[in-house]
């Protein structure tokens, strides 16, 4: 018992070191997608303070609106861009339903609206267009790199890659947006304090609708990339349930830490499955995530890289 | 003029503190129990019974049990699934090693189980709050339904993975569980129990540890400074909440859906329980109930309304309805009336107080 | 007040039953309830299944009901929720006070907490192809039925089929197989027996477990493309997790036509998502795939020419559609068998139990129900409510199912000892005397 806990992963990356590379590498790159979703919440955390459990249900909302329009005959690119003015709609009405008549609740009443925003978005998502599994092809395969497999005996496959890809250029773009724009320079002046913000004149109102534009059309990217990869259906919603632990280990206000919790997460899920999981018993993956995030709040209840404000108790 | 309570005079302490100390609540609960327990068996039918009633009270307990740690103890939970889970599997392992042992005490041991269980994911609780601990519930929930489905000793080795409890006798030649259970007997049984374990909760938290519980909601610091530990505070509140979720667990297992596998406490499960008490009323035992029966009876009103009026909607097309109508009534509820349908009542007795005469 | 509008209510009800039953005796129907889930992550399952269910009632009825009795149903809409359905079950179980005479649950969890319940109501309950195995042992579970076939059987079908792959059973010595299932009562149930048949024919037996719904299967892949590498690959899937499991084995680069998929692996559903990514991925089932029959043109012509089909025209023909109608005609095939001994009457859930253990489908009855060569013959008796039945394999081109396989004999000689010892144990701990006037 204690062998195949403690002696025998090792024996098994030991013995084959390219497939733990494989392993290791792939768990990277599902920690790429995760991080995506993760993203979502941190932008509006991060402006608002709100923990939005919608973003799971914006992610199939947009994935569905896209896929549904394209299916339509509408031009992909075309699509693309109504999908994404229909999440500044999402955006819109959130801000001026729910969120504004809920100014100054306690933050776990806003974190209950977002799951009321949740069922109304997966209902009406399912009530336009349909609850059949639908497949979304963007012209990326999703298989190995055959030349470089046989080559060097590694398989990366060619969808991760261009995932990372793809993160990678939203990220940078996200850096950009907050660093050098004057919206960007405004969200992150709300972020760090309401009420300044306020005082210098920056529309609180103006900057939410922004925020939950941006993490609208973040959560459609999202729902593109993880779409083509599992077809956008239902369930595609609740890849929200990867994102959680993401945050918790990388912090719920810092976007370089859902990106490297993001990472963390994948990988240590993969290797943890392969390595461990007959040890345990297999299908180890939805909970581990849960306990390492669990175990690590007790060590560092701010996350990575979260700001040190959270309460202690 | 009818919610009055103006010449009740309280002459003793103990009248004072009475767990209903208005004339009027008293008679409302004393004839509700009446109705309950002598008007609706004799006028329901089987579906009634079995499929409103007893879900009704199932699931009531529950968000009693959520209620404790949410609404009064101020931590948010999602795990309540995983916890109902636990109690499901302990009492069925209790019922089939010890096919002697009584049904009630089957029922106590395993929300003991649960307790401690609940315990120990509370632990967490007391470095984090708010979203965190939410976030960190989750663990529990996965981690709890991954090991009912993982280890076989928990089923007894079925090859599926389902268990299904043996016949039990509740006293004499009334049976509980099985096929030879009466939906009246399953009924009586089960209205005892909620209605005990609610005063029991209406009075723990009346008293000490309640009290401390909703210090500890309403601040923390404050109220370790007057001393109280939340060490204690936030176990407690775990550790009751749990024994509540886990008996409603065993309850649902044994006499609803009388067979249970680990799916049936999925995520889903403890979400629609936080609806209840949001929609009910966080921090409110009378709350409770109105959510359960709101959360339940809604989706059978939506789902037989359009047949009613006559229209023939798809029944896909209903459910995303009620999914619909789920959201945006709980966004309503969160906007308007954030304490709840409890609160709305004691808007009604307010008005009742005066009416017809306002002024 | 209170009490006059019930006693109202009462009386006005009184009066509706009473004049119901005045119209309904004049033309009685046989009631079927039926529980449905066309929402939530199974629903790509569930929707063909219903459609198929309804077309073929309305067909039933269209041709003059059976032996002139009309079939009655109402649905009602679960979302494969266990609590849910039971809920369903109780609501819908009788209709103007008549009880249902059979349910398909359609759900393994909801069939196991039907078994009771049914019971005490004198209902059948089928579970065709799914549910509880050892409910084929007629002699314990007097009132379910698991005809044409169950779990364990399928997986021997399987096995003797990969076994055939490899130039015959002798040689699956030393091979491996995996099994990726659905960790739930649903995808565990055939563990037990891929475990007998690994012994019994030595080769090795990996099992790999994928949670509700499925979406998280890239390292179950990587272990078995990269580390395990297993000759075959059994998939027990539902919804979204078969699709999943084509695109992370395409993805890791394990071939996919060394899959196979069980019958509930097998819908277009499932294998159209996952696109050019699942061409060569081979399922089973219990009958034929495509819109070729006679019953096909029948309900084409019939139903949808009247247009009162229940759904769009190109989903018949589907399998699950197909499955629909299976479960169709054994009702009908059992609603007949009673018949022949109660009168053309509209039957009680007890006689059409008889009926059912009196099914006897030749294939010279299959084609005049218009389904020669659609499925193979099948015959339930009192003590085997499982039948005997045969399995094919298909093989999907990215468009359809195509390059049927010849048909499979299980290794009854296998399971059915296994489904007498669990059933007997079953019938142990329940305190049940299994029927002994069943040979």
């Amino acid at each position: 018992m204690m062998q195949a806990f403690l002696f025998d992963p090792f024996m098994m990356m030991y013995d084959s070191p390219l497939f733990f590379v494989e392993v290791l590498v792939s768990g990277l790159m599902s920690g790429v997608m995760y991080a995506l979703v993760a993203l979502g919440f941190v932008l509006i955390f991060k402006a608002s303070g709100v923990f939005n459990f919608a973003q799971g249900a914006m992610v199939l909302f947009a994935a569905l609106t896209f896929v549904g329009l394209w299916e339509l005959g509408v031009n992909p690119w075309l699509a693309l861009i109504l999908s994404a003015v229909t999440m500044i709609g999402v955006a819109f009405s959130v801000e001026r339903i729910v969120l504004r008549p809920l100014v100054n609740q306690d933050p776990i009443i806003f974190f209950m609206a977002t799951i009321g925003i949740t069922y109304f978005l997966d209902g009406f998502g399912q009530t336009i267009w349909g609850s059949e599994v639908r497949p979304l092809d963007i012209g990326i395969p999703n298989e190995p790199f055959m030349d470089f497999a046989e080559w060097s005996g590694l398989y990366i496959n060619k969808f991760d890659v261009f995932a990372t890809v793809v993160c990678s250029v939203l990220v940078a773009l996200l850096a950009g947006f907050f660093t050098k724009t004057k919206i960007g320079r405004a969200l992150r002046a709300v972020a760090d304090d309401h009420q300044a913000a306020l005082s210098v004149g920056i529309p609180l109102k103006t900057i939410w609708t922004i925020v939950w534009s941006v993490a609208g059309i973040v959560g459609l990217a999202a729902g593109i990339l993880w779409g083509s990869k599992l077809g956008v259906q239902f369930t595609l919603a609740l890849i929200a349930f990867k994102a959680l632990p993401v945050l918790i280990l990388g912090g719920f206000t810092s976007i370089p830490g859902a990106i490297i919790g993001g990472l963390i997460i994948g990988s240590g899920e993969k290797i943890a499955e392969v390595y461990w999981g007959d040890a345990f018993g297999g299908a180890i993956e939805d909970w581990f995530a849960y306990v390492v995030a669990l175990i690590f709040l007790l060590f560092r209840p701010q996350g990575l890289f979260g700001e040190k404000i959270i309460e202690r108790v | 003029m009818i919610y009055r309570e103006a010449g009740q005079f309280k002459t003793s302490y103990n009248s004072d503190q009475a767990l209903l100390p208005v004339a009027q609540d008293r008679f409302f609960v004393i004839g509700l129990l009446v109705v309950a327990y002598l008007v609706i068996p004799f006028v329901a039918n089987d579906y009634w019974l079995n499929s409103i009633f007893l879900q009704f009270f199932i699931f009531a307990l529950a968000a009693i049990g959520l209620n404790i740690l949410t609404g009064y103890a101020g931590q948010l939970s999602l795990g309540t699934g995983g916890f109902m889970a636990c109690g499901a599997f302990s009492a069925y392992k209790l019922a089939t090693s010890f096919p002697d042992m009584h049904i009630i005490i089957v029922l106590f041991i395993a929300g003991l189980i649960t307790a401690l269980v609940g315990m120990l994911f509370g632990i967490p609780s007391l470095r984090i709050k708010g979203f965190y601990l939410a976030v960190s519930t989750l663990a529990a929930q996965f981690f709890l339904l991954w090991l009912f489905n993982r280890v076989p000793w928990f089923t007894n080795y079925s090859s599926s993975g389902v268990i299904s409890p043996p016949p039990i006798k509740l006293i004499g030649d009334y049976y509980i569980t099985g096929p030879q259970a009466t939906n009246l007997t399953q009924y009586f049984f089960t209205l005892t129990l909620v209605v005990v374990m609610a005063l029991g909760a209406r009075n723990i938290i009346r008293g000490h540890i309640g009290r401390s519980w909703m210090a500890m909601r309403d601040m923390d610091i404050a109220a370790e400074i007057i001393g109280i530990s939340p060490l204690r505070a936030k176990l407690s509140a775990f550790a009751v909440s749990s024994f509540y979720c886990g008996i409603a667990g065993a309850l649902w297992a044994f006499l609803y859906t009388e067979t249970v596998q680990p799916l049936a406490f999925e995520i889903n499960q403890s979400f629609l329980i936080l609806f209840m008490i949001i929609i009910g009323g966080l921090g409110s035992i009378l709350g409770s109930f109105f959510g359960a029966a709101f959360i339940l009876v809604l989706p059978i009103f939506l789902n037989s309304a359009p047949a009613l009026l006559g229209l023939k909607l798809s029944g896909s097309l209903v459910t995303h309805i009620e999914f619909m109508v789920f959201g945006v009534l709980i966004v309503f509820f969160l906007i308007v009336e954030p304490h709840g349908l409890a609160r709305l009542w004691g808007i009604a007795k307010e008005k009742l107080r005066l009416w017809p005469f306002p002024y | 007040m209170n009490n006059l509008v019930k006693k109202i209510t009462i009386v006005m009800l009184i009066g509706v039953v009473f004049s119901l039953t005045g119209l309904a005796q004049a033309a009685e129907k046989i009631y079927v309830p039926m529980l449905t889930y066309t929402t939530g992550p199974y629903a790509p399952g569930g929707l063909p299944i219903d459609q198929g269910f309804r077309d073929y009632f309305k067909y039933v009825n269209a041709t003059g009901g059976v032996n002139g009795v009309m079939l009655d149903w109402e649905t009602c809409e679960y979302g494969y929720n266990t609590g849910r359905g039971v809920e369903c079950y109780d609501r819908i179980k009788s209709k103007n006070g008549k009880m249902g005479v059979a349910v398909f649950p359609l759900s393994t969890g909801v069939t196991y907490a039907l078994i009771p319940k049914t019971q005490a109501d004198g209902m059948v309950l089928h579970s065709m192809g799914y549910g509880r195995t050892d409910a084929s042992d007629g002699r314990v579970f007097s009132h379910v039925f698991t005809a044409p076939m169950t779990y364990w059987s399928q997986v021997t079908a399987i096995t003797k089929y990969i076994g055939e792959q490899m130039g015959g059973l002798n040689n699956l010595k030393g091979k491996k197989i995996a099994l990726v299932y659905h960790n739930s009562a649903y995808g565990k149930e055939p563990i037990k027996t891929l475990e007998v048949l690994s012994k019994k024919y030595g080769f090795k037996f990996l099992k790999y477990p994928v949670n509700h719904p499925g979406l998280e299967q890239k390292s179950t892949w990587l272990k078995i493309g990269r580390q395990t590498k297993p000759d075959f690959a059994i998939i027990f899937g539902w919804g979204v997790m078969t699709q999943t499991s084509i695109k992370e084995a395409k993805a890791i680069g394990y071939p996919v036509s060394k899959i196979i998929g069980n019958w509930w692996s097998a819908s277009e559903n499932d294998t159209r998502p996952a696109g050019a990514a699942s061409v060569g991925y081979k399922a089973a089932g219990f009958h034929t795939i495509g819109k070729k029959y006679q019953l096909h043109k029948d309900i084409l012509a019939k139903v949808y020419g009247a247009g009162n089909g229940s759904g769009e025209k190109s989903v018949v023909g589907e399998v699950l559609y197909n499955r629909a109608l299976v479960q169709g005609v054994i009702l009908t095939e059992a609603i007949r068998a009673a018949q022949k001994k109660y009168g053309n009457i509209a039957i009680n859930g007890k006689q059409l139990a008889w009926g059912y253990e009196h099914v006897n489908l030749t294939s010279s009855r299959l084609n005049e129900l218009g389904l020669g060569g659609f499925m193979k013959p099948l015959k339930i008796t009192c003590a085997n409510h499982e039948g005997a039945n045969n399995l094919l394999i298909h093989e999907w081109d990215g468009n359809n199912w195509v390059n049927p396989s010849k048909w499979y004999t299980p290794m009854y000689d296998v399971t059915r000892p296994m489904i007498e010892s669990s059933a007997a144990a079953y019938a142990k701990e329940k305190g049940i005397t299994p029927r002994s006037n069943c040979n």
